[in-house]
């Protein structure tokens, strides 16, 4: 290959859509990547609008619009289904939460309508009698996201160059792997997630652990992805252990079941008291998942920065210097809207939504960087 | 020695008592439990419950052939997954 115009760091989901993005406008891109599962091979695949703040759903709307215009190229096996979400409200007061909600996707044109308790049995009969109602989001659905990150790989054809092996320090324009290759290009793209800190020398990004279970291949039961609308007071505590349920019906008739946060947990274990209590709150919103056979559980790590947005653009200190960083559990929503964000900017080019939010300057100031 | 009758896909098989549900399947003429996603035949591979590759349905409950034991009028299903 010529000298590459960007090296990626990381060919997750993030990593990957930007260097198919850059491969589209023209780009030649040098891949790196050391092989190991990182968050985008632990998480659910969900693309979901979520609207807890502002600038979060900006880039949600933004990246699912993106979404929705690749699926239809998406080869089987990225396993798009088109689902919908179903939010939903155990108790009347949780009603107030699914109706702003609603008022916040409409303002991000994002369709979304009130489910009645009534109605939420008949779409969906597993689901316990008694629950209050909810809120439907039918633009949202579930990839496969390991392979989807392939296959943008392989749409981007020659002018992505992979390179298999761990990135081990940062130069100006340059990268150096752990085999002593020097890769070199005018700008260095760090799609790395938790691996940054390390390259940065700067602890940037938090761990956020997570842990999954999936059950046994039965008939499908299950049409949409569940959520319950705590979800985000979950998502968005930056302290302490917590469960949320979420329940995706994969296309294999598996059901996969999360959630759970905890932080400064940076091993691969299964918290088996942790995974109780993520199991009964699931049956708490279906009850016949205690007759299933669960048959593999699995824990990953998401990246989180200090604002709970992503970092995406320029280092603001070093020259040539880019992060695609601290997407946290919203790395495959919003993996489109964040490659394209990185390319228009690299390319001097207008965004098509406001980006400042995202900008890493706003955690990395250059006096702290400097000192 | 003592012998009971089991079922498997509707057919009637004299197993030892003691024998698995992966070891009465192995004594058939098919030696799949079930099939997988792409409908290849997949059978006991780790035979002590971790690879869950033998899963079958027991008197109409998911299970796993090499965990379960064989008992008496048991009905063993092999499993098309739905």
């Amino acid at each position: 290959m010529k000298r590459a115009d960007v090296i990626v760091v990381g060919a997750g989901i993030i990593g990957s859509a930007c260097a198919w993005q850059l491969a589209r406008r023209g780009l030649r891109v040098a891949l790196v990547d050391d092989g190991l599962p990182g968050a985008t091979a632990a998480g659910m695949g969900h693309l979901v609008c979520m609207a807890d703040n502002p600038a979060e759903l900006a880039l949600c709307a933004y990246s699912l619009r993106l979404w929705r215009e690749l699926v239809a190229q998406m080869p089987e096996h990225c396993a798009w289904r088109s689902c919908g979400t179903l939010w939903l409200a155990e108790h009347e007061d949780e009603l107030a939460l699914a109706e702003q909600k609603q008022q916040r996707l409409a303002a991000a044109e994002a369709e979304s309508r009130l489910v009645s308790a009534g109605e939420l049995r008949r779409c969906e009969p597993l689901l316990r009698h008694g629950l209050a109602g909810g809120l439907h989001v039918p633009g949202d659905g579930i990839v496969y996201a390991p392979n989807v990150a392939r296959w943008l790989i392989e749409q981007g054809g020659e002018a992505i160059v992979r390179y298999r092996g761990s990135a081990v320090a940062l130069e100006p324009q340059a990268v150096r792997l752990a085999d002593g290759t020097r890769l070199t290009a005018d700008a260095v793209l760090l799609a790395c997630g938790l691996a940054a800190n390390a390259l940065l020398a700067e602890p940037l990004l938090r761990a956020k652990k997570g842990q999954l279970a999936i059950t046994d291949r039965y008939p499908p039961q299950v049409r949409h992805q569940l959520v319950e609308l705590g979800y985000g007071a979950s998502a968005h505590a930056s302290n302490g252990t917590s469960v949320a349920f979420n329940l995706q019906a994969r296309p294999t008739g598996q059901l996969l079941l999360g959630s759970s946060r905890q932080f400064d947990a940076p091993d691969d274990v299964l918290d088996m008291s942790l995974l109780a209590t993520m199991l009964q709150r699931a049956t708490q919103f279906v009850p016949s998942l205690a007759q299933m056979n669960i048959i593999r559980c699995w824990t990953g790590q998401r990246a989180a920065s200090a604002d709970g947005l992503p970092l995406l653009g320029p280092h603001p200190v070093h020259d040539g210097l880019w992060l695609a960083l601290g997407h946290e559990g919203l790395g495959v929503t919003t993996a489109l809207g964040s490659a394209a964000l990185i390319a228009d900017r690299l390319l001097r080019q207008r965004p098509a939504i406001d980006d400042t939010p995202y900008r890493p300057v706003r955690l990395l100031t250059v006096e702290e960087v400097s000192a | 020695m003592s012998k009971i009758a089991i079922t498997i896909d509707g057919e009637r098989l004299w197993v030892k008592v003691g024998i698995s549900v992966a070891a009465a399947l192995s004594m058939t003429s098919q030696p799949h439990c079930r099939l997988s996603v792409s409908g290849q035949p997949r059978a006991p591979f780790c035979s002590m419950g971790i690879c869950q590759e033998c899963r079958v349905s027991i008197n109409g409950v998911r299970r796993l052939a090499c965990q379960t034991l064989c008992q008496a009028d048991m009905h063993i299903t092999r499993s098309d997954n739905g």
